[in-house]
């Protein structure tokens, strides 16, 4: 009678794999701490130091040398983020309707593939050339002008990207359901398709107006700063906004300026958490919570 | 319809040939002046602005001025080599804790939580940098580090004041790290229940099949995010400038030692390279803005070809 001999691992081995394993999975649950520790300690020092700085006169006042208010640069900002939007909004929607309804080919492949070069091109890049082109060579200076168009070349590929997804969305039986009542392009893509897939393209431009918001780089050279709130002018006029105050009064040695560092990254910070979140919302409300 | 929104869609070709043209047009004079010394000399001095111009390389310039970028070509891949290193763990570790131990149910906000990193703007990097990172490493963490220094090269002291190559290297880590997780996320999440279970079924730990199987296909995945994450790291600006320290023409000798970028420099000199009146600072700063054009291209190309897919927009 054979014996049934039952091969088992080593005891030590099992140990070793099992060891192996906790040791892994410590590492693992470690990385992920730091980061949700790194991104928690940012948020809560940004809404600690920021509401303590939120004062009255915040909104009221204009920045006075390294004191006062922020009045004037929460306008810009709204100026010059709003300013780009409007300049960016047209044209990456229509280029996002060629590339998801009209096209085909060589000319569409590399405009898809161009807008995503343009996402990676470092702002200072698009800052610099915003400063030598708009703000020396055409004379403009400092001004609203060279600061929006400067942030709207960095939108631009966000909203064609975003548009294109929002339309493939749609259902092509919508498309062939529209062309087959007798709507020629226009109607059918004003009419049925920019409606049907008008969330996702709201989501899109609402992320790339954040992404404005936050930006320095692009604006340290183009906008300039003022001491004044904004008062109408295109060009020859500099702006005033948050990000600048964040850069540059953190580095003075005056209470005052931090204070007013804190409060201009506290009220950016959660600009920026609200579009986000809200974007978010709209996009799991239409789409599904898989995105 | 048509007509009109393709008209449109030659803009975005037509803004990068403006942008790359006028920078090549721009900074033409700077390299016919600074050749390849720009690439391999280190030191950048806009001479003497008192004496008068002298004709050097066929260009008007300043005794005694010469552009070379070595400090900053140094500097940027120490910096973006180093957060890339630190986001390929961190990001490695965090998914796989996500995506194999957390519950399903939790998977997704938690990440939410990382990706959030990549909404906070630079300046507010920076801001945490100046405010808690650089005064926090310089205190608690530099001083265990350089007692290895006596062992380990590049740790030991001075340590300075948190500003620096390290610093630098772990805000821009934590700036990046979201392109990895991303990316790396949505690998992970595609991989078919089957192959799980047949490791499971196996005989694995969840540990083997998460290191042995899942992360076993996702090389090109991972060589993709990672250079797409390493294009932003070599371009970031605001954060980098305020944490580094702003090195002139200095080499890094420690991983504490004050750098700067390519970047952070165009930002940082561009005032004062105007004050120069043969134009040739301005202009040389073109030529990094072209440098970082091109790098930021390449790496675009690299990881679009890798990732057989358009890079994530908003992680």
């Amino acid at each position: 009678m054979s014996e049934i001999r039952r091969r088992t691992l080593p005891r030590s081995r099992i140990l070793r794999r099992r060891l192996t394993a906790a040791v892994g999975w410590s590492v693992a649950a470690a990385a992920f701490g730091v980061l949700a520790l790194a991104m928690l300690h940012i948020l809560g020092l940004t809404f600690l130091r920021g509401l303590s700085a939120l004062g009255p006169g915040i909104f009221t006042r204009n920045t006075e040398g390294m004191a006062g208010g922020l009045r004037n640069a929460v306008v810009g900002t709204l100026v010059l983020s709003g300013g780009a939007l409007l300049l960016v909004a047209p044209l990456g929607m229509a280029v996002g309707v060629y590339l998801s309804e009209f096209g085909r080919g060589r000319f569409a492949t590399s405009v898809r593939f161009l807008s995503d070069v343009l996402v990676g091109v470092p702002s200072i890049v698009l800052g610099y050339f915003g400063y030598i082109a708009l703000v020396i060579d055409l004379g403009w200076r400092f001004s609203l002008a060279a600061g929006a168009i400067t942030l709207a070349i960095l939108m631009l590929p966000y909203v064609v990207r975003t548009t294109e997804q929002a339309l493939r969305r749609v259902p092509t039986a919508l498309r062939e359901a529209a062309y087959a009542l007798g709507g020629n392009d226009r109607q059918v893509v004003l009419r049925i398709l920019m409606r049907a897939a008008a969330p996702g393209i709201l989501t899109g431009l609402l992320l790339a107006l954040t992404l404005a918001t936050g930006e320095t780089a692009p604006l340290l050279y183009t906008a300039g700063w003022s001491n004044y709130v904004w008062h109408g002018r295109l060009t020859h006029q500099p702006v005033a906004y948050l990000t600048y105050v964040i850069w540059s009064f953190i580095g003075e040695p005056f209470r005052s300026a931090h204070r007013l560092a804190y409060a201009a990254a506290f009220l950016i910070v959660v600009f920026i958490l609200l579009i986000n979140g809200g974007a978010r919302l709209i996009l799991a409300r239409v789409f599904g919570p898989d995105r | 319809m048509r007509r009109i929104t393709a008209a449109a869609a030659a803009a975005v070709p037509l803004v990068l040939a403006v942008i790359t043209g006028f920078l090549v047009f721009y900074a033409a004079r700077a390299i016919r002046f600074n050749g390849i010394g720009f690439f391999t000399t280190n030191g950048w001095s806009i001479g003497n602005q008192y004496a008068n111009p002298i004709q050097m390389h066929g260009v008007l310039a300043m005794p005694g001025m010469h552009f070379g970028i070595v400090f900053l070509l140094v500097g940027t891949l120490a910096s973006a080599a180093l957060a890339l290193l630190f986001a390929f763990v961190l990001g490695i570790g965090a998914t796989l804790f996500l995506t194999e131990i957390v519950p399903g149910r939790l998977t997704r906000p938690l990440s939410s939580l990382v990706e959030l990193l990549a909404a906070i703007p630079s300046v507010v990097y920076g801001l945490w940098g100046i405010v808690f990172l650089a005064p926090f490493l310089a205190r608690h963490v530099y001083p265990l580090f350089a007692r290895l220094g006596a062992v380990v090269p590049f740790l030991g002291r001075p340590i300075g004041a948190g500003y620096g190559l390290l610093t630098s290297a772990l805000i821009l880590t934590l700036m990046i790290v979201p392109f990895i997780t991303a990316i790396l996320r949505d690998a992970l999440l595609a991989i078919p229940a089957e192959l799980r279970e047949a490791a499971v079924s196996l005989g694995s730990t969840r540990f083997e099949v998460a290191t042995r199987v899942l992360l076993r296909g996702q090389g090109r995945t991972l060589i993709g995010a990672g250079i797409l994450a390493l294009g932003r790291a070599l371009g970031e600006t605001m954060a980098v400038l305020m944490v580094s320290g702003n090195a002139l023409n200095s080499l890094p000798e420690r991983i504490y030692s004050p750098i700067s970028t390519m970047a952070a420099f165009i930002a940082a000199q561009l005032d004062s390279a105007l004050g120069d009146q043969t134009g040739l600072a301005v202009r040389s700063l073109a030529e990094i803005a072209l440098v970082l054009l091109v790098i930021s291209i390449l790496t675009n190309v690299l990881s679009r070809l890798l990732l057989r897919a358009s890079p994530p927009l908003h992680v």
